[in-house]
């Protein structure tokens, strides 16, 4: 089936050629970080985990939004959601990618990284991390080929994807909420020491996830013969809708918490984020774009006729999307440190080279998204010719 | 030749495993043979306790005993000094530092970032310019050790909340997970910024985490850690489970406080104030 | 048309795979450096393992003492032979720089020759260098 991806158009290659530049770039920032270590960043004693986990945490929250066209088709047998399941896990795959990907730029001894296996800690969330990411990774690709191979072949899918497909669910919640409590369950960081934590994330990942996947169907209309159909985008786009009403609310029930009761250790973080701390404010304005991002994405989505707007409709996703993206990559690392456990303040913003590792990660899944799609819109061209 | 129970677990380990079994294997292979059993042991003269404890006595620090102590500590661990001047000669390619990227093992700090849980608006007055020393509080619930993917960080025994530098892969989990900002992780080699390597300790490499090991090293060879020595009485450290040891008698006779004691984490380094 | 191009192939990969032989025929190789003792070691003649379990085992020794030394804090080595070691390469008169004195020849020739890259000394010093 891979010999598919082989054959394209001019643009096809263009694409391909224009990403693997930006991961030969990316790839020599990483050998400067791998080199000098990761000075070359712009994370510090306090402010310990930058854009890689930050990234990281929110392309978990999108492979994970792909569970959103796999339960209403094969829980409640949603047949308009038939043409876009594929799409939904091969989109999972490529952000499963990236996030491992961001996990090892992360790692000050990258080369130790089996070290993981090899001493096994069940009392470390990391260690559950690796085994929800990796394990909903190998059930993705896993499904996503056999059904695509079968609908080529135009035969049932073997039997036992079934199961698997069904196990994929927990996984998806699985994968997420164990990121959550990556950070929910340390007790020095007032920021995250919250159990709306993993119900937050969810949601934000239930709407940056199927928001994004808006947008490629959009992709794959202008670009491939095969289309996704319009009521399986508006069906998407009402799951959107309401997991970014759900992510804002849980936002403010967080505020409230933290602002009523007044607790230091809990409105710093809050304060620095929404209003600036001791004179430091470098996030506010992306904090308060980010929800008037989200906000406003809502609002365009939840009035019909301009969700129906089939030029609005890829608008108001990207918003939610970036909005998303603000609100958990930016927002939620940074903001769990600063201020420091000793009340300190050191900001944080992140270094040139360390962008560029980020783009080339990026990259990396954008080129593993593009060669899955391939395969999966040329077969249904395939069947439908 | 070795015969523990450690080594049986890490040969059978990794010969499961099917990683380097070799030389496992033969290594294993060879104990059959030689005169005796190889045997690995505690020096005679080592201090020992079921927890070792920190009493910081707050009424004989002052400036320079403080300064003394940090100096003491940072000399003696290879501790790089980014004000330090790098030898051009030795080390050409040299890169400009960032000082927010720092290494702190013990250092000073003020009453109301070192007991953030205690801001007082009418703070006594001689309490304001104090430097308080702040280090890792080797607590008995370390959530660092809890966090640890590798058990790279652990709790030993004794207490003593130790750093194998050998193992850590530097994912920087138990950073996040310190309440007491304790840790500092190498961004860089270290060696330039080290004004005079101290050949009896290791420096550190780049990519791992490191903090205070309450002088491991020097407990196992029935020394006292360097702060102790270099404090002039403001630092005692002993047997917290020992009702006759001079830290619990110290802790008994005056009134001491713990570093956010609320998080439940049971710091062993305790201050009296 | 086909089998011509796989059999090019196959004959290319051959070529690559055995590059190192390759190499080696068009130039001299290394010779293999022989081992000797010098300094103290020299006429001390006592060590934590016999001679040739030493070259074969020194690495797994080695990683069995570090965990000792860090994990269970046992610092004290008594060898089969009944003599005691400082569990260390390098700190004090009882480690193994302590008593094979010159580093270069005691690590680096063999390890040099054998390609190998151990990364002891990007932590561990060697009291000589520093002084």
């Amino acid at each position: 089936m891979l010999e598919i991806a082989f054959k394209g158009s001019k643009n096809y290659w263009l694409w391909i050629v224009l990403l693997l530049a930006v991961i030969g770039a990316g790839t020599i920032a990483y050998i400067n970080q791998f080199t000098n270590g990761l000075m070359t960043t712009g994370m510090s004693r306090d402010v310990s985990w930058g854009f890689y986990i930050a990234n990281f945490t929110f392309l978990v929250g999108v492979a994970a939004g792909g569970v959103m066209v796999v339960i209403p088709y094969y829980i409640h047998d949603y047949e308009k959601f038939h043409r876009i399941t594929i799409l939904g896990e091969f989109l999972a795959v490529a952000a499963l990618v990236m996030c491992l990907l961001f996990i090892i730029v992360d790692l000050g001894q990258p080369t130790r990284v089996l070290n993981v296996l090899l001493y096994p800690s069940p009392k470390s969330i990391l260690f559950y991390d690796m085994l929800v990411l990796n394990g909903y990774l190998f059930l993705n690709i896993v499904i996503g080929w056999k059904v695509l191979e079968a609908e080529r072949n135009q035969v049932k899918p073997p039997m036992w994807t079934k199961p698997l497909t069904y196990l994929s669910i927990p996984f998806a919640i699985g994968i997420h909420t164990v990121t959550a409590y990556l950070y929910c369950g340390l007790p020095g960081r007032g920021y995250w020491l919250t159990a709306i934590l993993a119900p937050r994330f969810l949601a934000s990942a239930f709407a940056a996830g199927p928001a994004f996947l808006i947008i490629l169907c959009y992709f794959i209309k202008k670009f491939t013969k095969f289309d996704p159909g319009w009521e399986a985008m508006q069906t998407l786009a009402k799951i959107v809708c309401w997991a970014v009403i759900a992510n804002l609310f849980f936002f403010l029930c967080e505020c409230f918490v933290v602002f009523y009761s007044g607790i230091p250790s809990h409105t710093a973080h809050l304060q620095y984020l929404l209003f600036g701390y001791h004179g430091y404010h470098a996030l506010v304005p992306w904090m308060w774009s980010g929800f008037i991002l989200m906000t406003l994405g809502a609002i365009f989505l939840i009035i019909p006729k301009l969700r129906n707007n089939y030029t609005l409709l890829p608008v108001s996703c990207a918003m939610i999307f970036i909005g998303a993206w603000i609100d958990k990559g930016l927002g939620m690392i940074s903001g769990g440190f600063v201020p420091s456990p000793l009340h300190h303040v050191t900001e944080y913003a992140p270094t040139g080279n360390e962008i560029m590792v980020t783009l080339g990660v990026y990259a990396t899944g954008f080129l593993v998204l593009t060669i899955l799609y391939k395969l999966a819109t040329t077969v249904k061209e395939e069947i439908r010719g | 030749m070795i015969k523990s129970r450690r080594s049986f677990l890490k040969v059978a380990g990794i010969a499961a495993i099917g990683l380097g079994a070799a030389p496992a294997i033969n290594f294993a292979a060879s104990n059959s043979h030689g005169t005796g059993e190889a045997v690995m042991t505690k020096d005679p003269e080592a201090l020992l306790a079921r927890r070792w404890g920190m009493v910081i006595d707050t009424n004989k620090l002052d400036e320079q005993i403080a300064q003394d102590i940090v100096k003491a500590c940072n000399n003696a661990h290879n501790i790089p000094d980014f004000n330090h001047e790098v030898d051009k000669e030795k080390y050409p390619d040299t890169r400009p530092v960032n000082k927010k990227q720092e290494i702190k093992w013990i250092w000073e700090e003020h009453f109301n970032y070192a007991f953030t849980d205690k801001e007082d608006e009418f703070l006594a007055e001689k309490f304001k310019n104090l430097d308080f020393l702040v280090t890792c509080n080797h607590c008995k619930n370390a959530p660092c050790t809890q966090a640890c993917p590798t058990q790279a960080t652990f709790k030993r025994e004794d207490g003593i909340v130790m750093m194998d530098y050998h193992r850590c892969i530097g994912c920087r989990f138990c950073m996040a997970a310190c309440p007491f900002g304790s840790r500092s992780f190498n961004f860089r080699d270290p060696r330039p910024f080290i004004p005079k390597i101290n050949p009896e300790y290791p420096t550190r490499t780049k990519g791992v985490v490191e903090k205070c090991d309450l002088c491991a090293e020097r407990l196992a060879r029935g020394e006292q850690p360097y702060c102790v020595e270099a404090g002039q009485g403001a630092i005692i450290v002993g047997d917290l489970e020992d009702p006759e040891s001079e830290v619990r008698v110290l802790l008994n006779e005056n009134y001491s406080i713990r570093r956010k004691q609320s998080l439940g984490t049971q710091p062993s380094v305790y201050y009296v104030v | 048309m086909k089998k011509n191009y796989i059999i090019a192939g196959l004959a290319i990969f051959v070529i690559i795979v055995l590059s190192p032989f390759w190499f080696n025929m068009v130039t001299t190789p290394m010779a293999a450096p022989k081992p000797e003792l010098l300094g103290k070691a020299a006429t001390t003649k006592k060590c934590v393992l016999d001679k040739y379990d030493m070259r074969a085992n020194h690495m797994s020794l080695l990683d069995t003492w570090r965990d000792s030394v860090v994990r269970s804090s046992d610092r004290k080595y008594t060898a089969a032979n009944g003599h005691s070691f400082n569990m260390s390469l390098s700190t004090g008169e009882n480690s193994c720089l302590g008593c094979h004195e010159d580093k270069a020849k005691f690590c680096d020739s063999c390890h040099t020759y054998a390609s190998v890259t151990p990364y002891c000394w990007e932590c561990h010093t060697n009291p000589k260098e520093i002084q």
